[in-house]
């Protein structure tokens, strides 16, 4: 406890240290985002001062619009097969280079590599890979795999899972970064003490190694739940939304309906749903991954 | 664990495997950028003669100087605002236990879930009626406001850990707060500033969907906005696209590759945050 020396803590920092992050903080995030709110409620075109309030229509509308319930389904399919797959994937990923492989540094650093790379620099590239002619049906003739060529995003069933792919591909690296430095900080005397009682690898990674990962599981999951529920770039660079609007997203619904057919409004209403799912999504999964690492470590 | 056996041989026979498979699109983008477009054999092909000339094409037509200058101007400038004002508001809503600090710093958290698109439009509106679209300065005073959601969260989360001894000495020596920040506090926060820099520059440096909406159809670019330009131009004509896009990889891979261990370290250093 303090010391009679202590009880003349000094006084705080001021307040006023906060105000230059406020204001920015203010004019950029909250004002406006604020003010998106109030503009879902109304018939805002991006112009006109004058708004007439029309309560809920804009939200009426969006449940019978079949190309905006289709793009919420994609934005939710989207984020969990990428939670699922670029974590998974990760987590191999980082168990494979904590091994005594030599090459292990060098894979880090090459599997990292794409994460830095801007997304849509990565939608383009892959976009012509995916091609009719591209690198990937290339790859499979010469495989002998003929009858594996496909359309990859001109064909409605398969575009989608394309564009998880490439995010997985581009992230997997990352997840693998966060799951390297987590088990770095388990002590090795635990694995030892493992292996020694007579715990094979599997036991051992289920029920020694996952408990104590679970802050890195909790920040992955994070990262790529709120990354796939905002994705723009890669639909757009990849499929701009088709074919038709096979891969439309809510973030690229929101883009078309405000600058191509100018219906702000709609859009804007469209992005509080994005706001409400994220929260939610986020919230629900911050109580549940809390209470696994609480009850774990 | 640390003896090399013939599992581990064969594990590192499979990982090398896995790599390839990841940069299989790295092989072929660079080798269709070197490429003539007269050049119609396989993609995954070699390039048996290859030519430069996509390259010298991609940056005359492409803008992509001036871009390049743009970014860097507009990473560096937001990024260093970003970290000056998050850290400097991060050391109240740290120590402070008063009502304030704490409903600051909630509000400030907020932030972190709002995302960009549900203020994008507003924004946007405001923008125009300032007639700032199209500047490059616009860009400057989005991210640094964008930005301080995170970076406060970072300073915060390690300021709390740190003891505050040094601080208090300072004050009792008659420092001011001020000082005692720039003197005493600043110095401290060097491992979380380096990971708050390296995760802001990526991703002001990366970022499309802002520069799409306030820079479109202006002649100030930023690179990523400057290759979509420039795939919206030359459709089909993928060598030149290949070139442009790896010219715009270049200067980023060469930085991650010179600071790679900063730059993993400051990715992974958000576990800690």
């Amino acid at each position: 406890m303090a010391t009679d020396l202590r009880t003349r803590r000094p006084a705080a920092p001021p307040w006023w240290f906060t105000v230059p992050a406020l204001l920015l903080f203010a004019f950029v995030v909250l004002v406006p985002s604020a003010r998106g709110v109030y503009y879902a409620f109304t018939d805002w075109d991006g112009l006109d001062p004058d708004l007439a309030f029309i309560g809920l229509d804009n939200f009426t509308a969006m449940a019978g619009d079949p190309d905006a319930l289709q793009a919420i389904r994609h934005t939710l399919v989207i984020a969990v097969t990428i939670t699922v797959v670029q974590n998974g994937l990760g987590l191999l990923l980082a168990l494979g280079v904590t091994t005594a492989i030599k090459s292990r540094n060098l894979l880090r650093v090459l599997l990292f590599a794409p994460a830095v790379v801007a997304q849509i620099v990565t939608a383009y590239l892959w976009r012509n890979l995916l091609g009719p002619d591209g690198a990937v049906n290339s790859l499979l003739a010469g495989l002998g795999l003929d009858s594996w060529r496909q359309n990859w995003l001109g064909d409605p069933d398969l575009a989608l899972w394309m564009v998880v792919l490439v995010v997985v591909w581009q992230y997997a690296g990352y997840s693998m970064v966060i799951f390297v430095a987590g088990l770095q900080s388990i002590p090795q005397e635990i694995h030892e003490a493992a292996a020694i009682d007579g715990t094979g690898p599997v036991r051992r990674f289920w029920s020694v190694t996952r408990p104590l990962l679970a802050p890195a599981i909790t920040i992955n999951v994070m990262l790529s739940v709120i990354g796939g529920l905002k994705l723009f770039d890669q639909v757009y660079g990849m499929t701009g939304g088709g074919p038709g609007h096979a891969t439309d997203t809510i973030s690229t619904l929101i883009y078309k309906d405000a600058f191509t057919l100018g219906e702000f409004g709609y859009s804007i209403a469209l992005a509080v749903v994005l706001t409400a799912v994220v929260a939610v999504v986020s919230a629900g999964q911050y109580a549940v991954l809390d209470r696994n690492e609480k009850a774990t470590t | 664990m640390n003896r090399y056996t013939r599992r581990t041989l064969a594990l590192e026979m499979l990982m090398i495997a896995v790599a390839a498979v990841f940069a299989f699109p790295v092989y072929v983008l660079v080798n269709l950028a070197f490429r003539a477009p007269s050049d119609t054999s396989s993609p995954i092909a070699l390039t048996r003669s290859p030519t430069l000339s996509n390259f010298t094409q991609a940056w005359q037509e492409g803008g992509l100087g001036g871009a390049l200058i743009n970014s860097i101007v507009v990473t560096t400038v937001s990024v260093l605002i970003v970290l000056a004002v998050s850290s400097l508001a991060a050391y109240p809503l740290a120590r402070s236990t008063a009502r304030w600090s704490r409903g600051t710093f909630l509000l400030i958290m907020l932030g972190l879930i709002l995302p960009f698109q549900l203020a994008a439009l507003p924004l946007y509106q405001t923008v125009r009626d300032l007639g700032l679209l199209g500047s490059v300065w616009s860009l400057v005073l989005f991210y640094s406001g964008l930005q301080v959601p995170f970076t406060t969260f970072l300073y915060v989360g390690f300021l709390r850990a740190l003891p505050r001894d040094f601080e208090e000495a300072a004050t009792i020596d008659g420092c001011g707060p001020l000082t005692a920040f720039r003197y005493v506090i600043l110095p401290m926060l060097k491992p979380v500033t380096v990971t708050a820099l390296v995760l802001n520059a990526v991703s002001v440096w990366n970022d499309f969907f802002t520069p799409l909406l306030y820079l479109s159809g202006s002649d100030q670019q930023t690179m990523p906005v400057a290759v979509a330009g420039f795939v919206g131009q030359f459709v089909a004509d993928w060598n030149l696209i290949f070139a442009a896009l790896l010219i715009s990889i270049v200067p980023v891979l060469a930085v991650y590759l010179a600071l790679q261990r900063s730059i993993i370290d400051g990715f992974a250093g958000g576990l800690k945050g």
